[in-house]
């Protein structure tokens, strides 16, 4: 099951350069969240602050708390354990060129020393089903590359590599920024049936796939979050000016 | 096009040369009798090809973990490190260190301590002078690796160690192999760091602590030697060693790709 995300003051650099400032928010347990903003906003900065992806650059640095159902990931565990249970899915497929389809799903659990034959069998199937891909690779799983995939295809592999440590939340930064329109709606759709069983936090340059999927959205700009309510409000009705230009098209 | 035959043509041509010189003194008896003395005729190089693989595996055992293990280094956890600007420029100089003088290098650091020659000491020169090519191959293979594949191992919870060796390398390893291909074709010839060092045997030798024969040695000598039976014998010697290290690298290119899948690229 999905859990909360809390957010106080977060602050994040690349170098000198201050890419998000005092972030503050609480995202949903089992919601879809969807993250807008013009680009370079920070947005994917945030999404990697709450992996901890963002500290393996090394000029990176971030300060502040982030409570993923009430674990200080940043006082109170490892970043490899925080993620496994925050699983990530990038802007460009990227699935392990030099691996079966198999060995990708399975990457996760195999390279952390989990090696039971038969329970890796249904862990794979299960995942590969939960991202819609089963009945397209279920004859091939051994025997083809993950690259060998078309890009929705390798996308929503990426997505099933991700379920399969049996995350808590699951971050999405630009899922389908990358694939053609039929992949995208395949993405979308998957979204909206993960989303009961998953946190999911979506980055998205695309309002009207933020309008679709989530139930809540924040608003960033220049390294701050300027608006966060529900997706509803957001398109139709946002308190900010800032969030009215941007949704109508006046920048970015 | 016209690239492909200056590239192919000079290959082509000594090797067609050396079949001629060398195909017409090759027998059985090449294969396994061990050299006579001058006068009589017949007798073969067994004892060379037997040195030539000995040798070849202590290099390798010795060149190819330390030269990969140096890549790695380079490429994923030394990266923009004073240690490593060292190590790459030390393999750099290595490489272009004459390998007569990598034989002598051995011969005081191994042989004068051990007190003679050997089989070892041969393999150590030809070890480090497959360091340089393999490490630094390593390290471009590496480096060729995109960077969303590195990500995409440490957002499964990986951890970095795990992910270098089994994601980055694993990724990498047909380049690699090409590197240690090279690296081993490239020592299988060479005869100067073996003169002070293997030495070279007229007999029999399987034990890493005596003197023993290498193809190369055998060749170098039979050729600059007065008699025509030593010269058809070198020629042969040196068809043989073309063709072995052919073999040996297409052995384990076979074998290696035999794991790769449809579409993998």
């Amino acid at each position: 099951m999905g859990v909360g995300i809390e957010v106080i003051n977060l602050n994040a650099w690349y170098g000198t350069n201050h890419t998000l400032q005092d972030i503050n928010l609480n995202i949903p347990a089992n919601h879809a969240t969807a993250l807008i903003g013009p680009s370079g906003c920070g947005k994917s900065t945030f999404v990697r602050c709450i992996n901890r992806m963002h500290e393996t650059n090394p000029i990176a640095r971030v300060s502040g708390t982030v409570l993923i159902g009430g674990l200080d990931i940043y006082a109170d565990a490892k970043p490899v354990e925080i993620r496994r249970r925050v699983g990530m899915v990038f802007q460009r497929p990227n699935p392990f060129p030099t691996m079966s389809i198999y060995d990708n799903v399975a990457a996760g659990l195999k390279l952390n020393g989990y090696s039971d034959r038969h329970a890796l069998d249904e862990i794979v199937e299960k995942s590969l089903k939960n991202s819609a891909l089963w009945d397209e690779v279920k004859d091939d799983l051994k025997k083809k590359s993950g690259a060998s995939l078309s890009g929705g295809q390798q996308q929503r592999l990426c997505i099933a590599r991700a379920l399969a440590v049996d995350p808590e939340v699951l971050l999405m930064d630009e899922p389908a920024s990358a694939l053609d329109p039929v992949s995208t709606s395949k993405i979308e759709d998957l979204i909206f049936q993960l989303k009961s069983q998953y946190t999911i936090v979506i980055v998205t340059h695309n309002m009207q796939q933020a309008a679709r999927v989530a139930e809540k959205t924040g608003f960033f700009l220049n390294g701050r979050m300027v608006e966060f309510d529900t997706t509803h409000k957001i398109f139709t009705n946002p308190s900010d000016k800032r969030t009215e230009d941007y949704i109508t098209g006046r920048f970015g | 096009m016209l690239a492909t035959v200056l590239v192919v043509a000079p290959l082509v041509a000594v090797f067609i040369y050396v079949v001629y010189k060398g195909a017409s003194s090759l027998n059985v008896a090449f294969f396994t009798h061990n050299p006579v003395p001058v006068g009589e005729v017949g007798g073969g190089m067994a004892n060379a090809i037997l040195g030539s693989a000995i040798l070849l595996c202590v290099g390798s055992l010795l060149g190819i973990p330390v030269g990969i293990a140096g890549g790695i280094f380079l490429a994923e956890f030394g990266r923009g490190t004073k240690l490593a600007n060292a190590v790459r420029f030390t393999a750099d100089v290595l490489n272009g260190v004459p390998s007569i003088v990598m034989g002598i290098a051995v011969y005081s650091l191994v042989v004068v301590p051990q007190g003679h020659f050997s089989a070892f000491s041969g393999g150590v020169a030809l070890g480090i002078m497959m360091i340089p090519t393999v490490c630094r191959t390593t390290e471009e293979m590496l480096l060729m690796v995109p960077n969303a594949v590195r990500e995409a191992a440490l957002a499964l919870g990986v951890p970095n160690w795990r992910s270098v060796l089994s994601i980055t390398v694993r990724t990498a390893s047909p380049g690699i192999i090409t590197g240690c291909m090279l690296a081993f074709a490239r020592v299988a010839g060479e005869t100067a760091p073996l003169i002070f060092t293997a030495f070279g045997n007229v007999g029999w030798s399987e034990k890493l602590t005596e003197p023993i024969a290498a193809l190369p040695l055998q060749i170098y000598v039979y050729a600059l030697s007065p008699y025509d039976e030593w010269h058809r014998l070198a020629w042969a010697g040196a068809l043989v060693l073309i063709v072995l290290i052919v073999l040996a690298v297409s052995l384990v290119r076979f074998v290696t790709s035999r794991g790769v899948l449809k579409g993998a690229s």
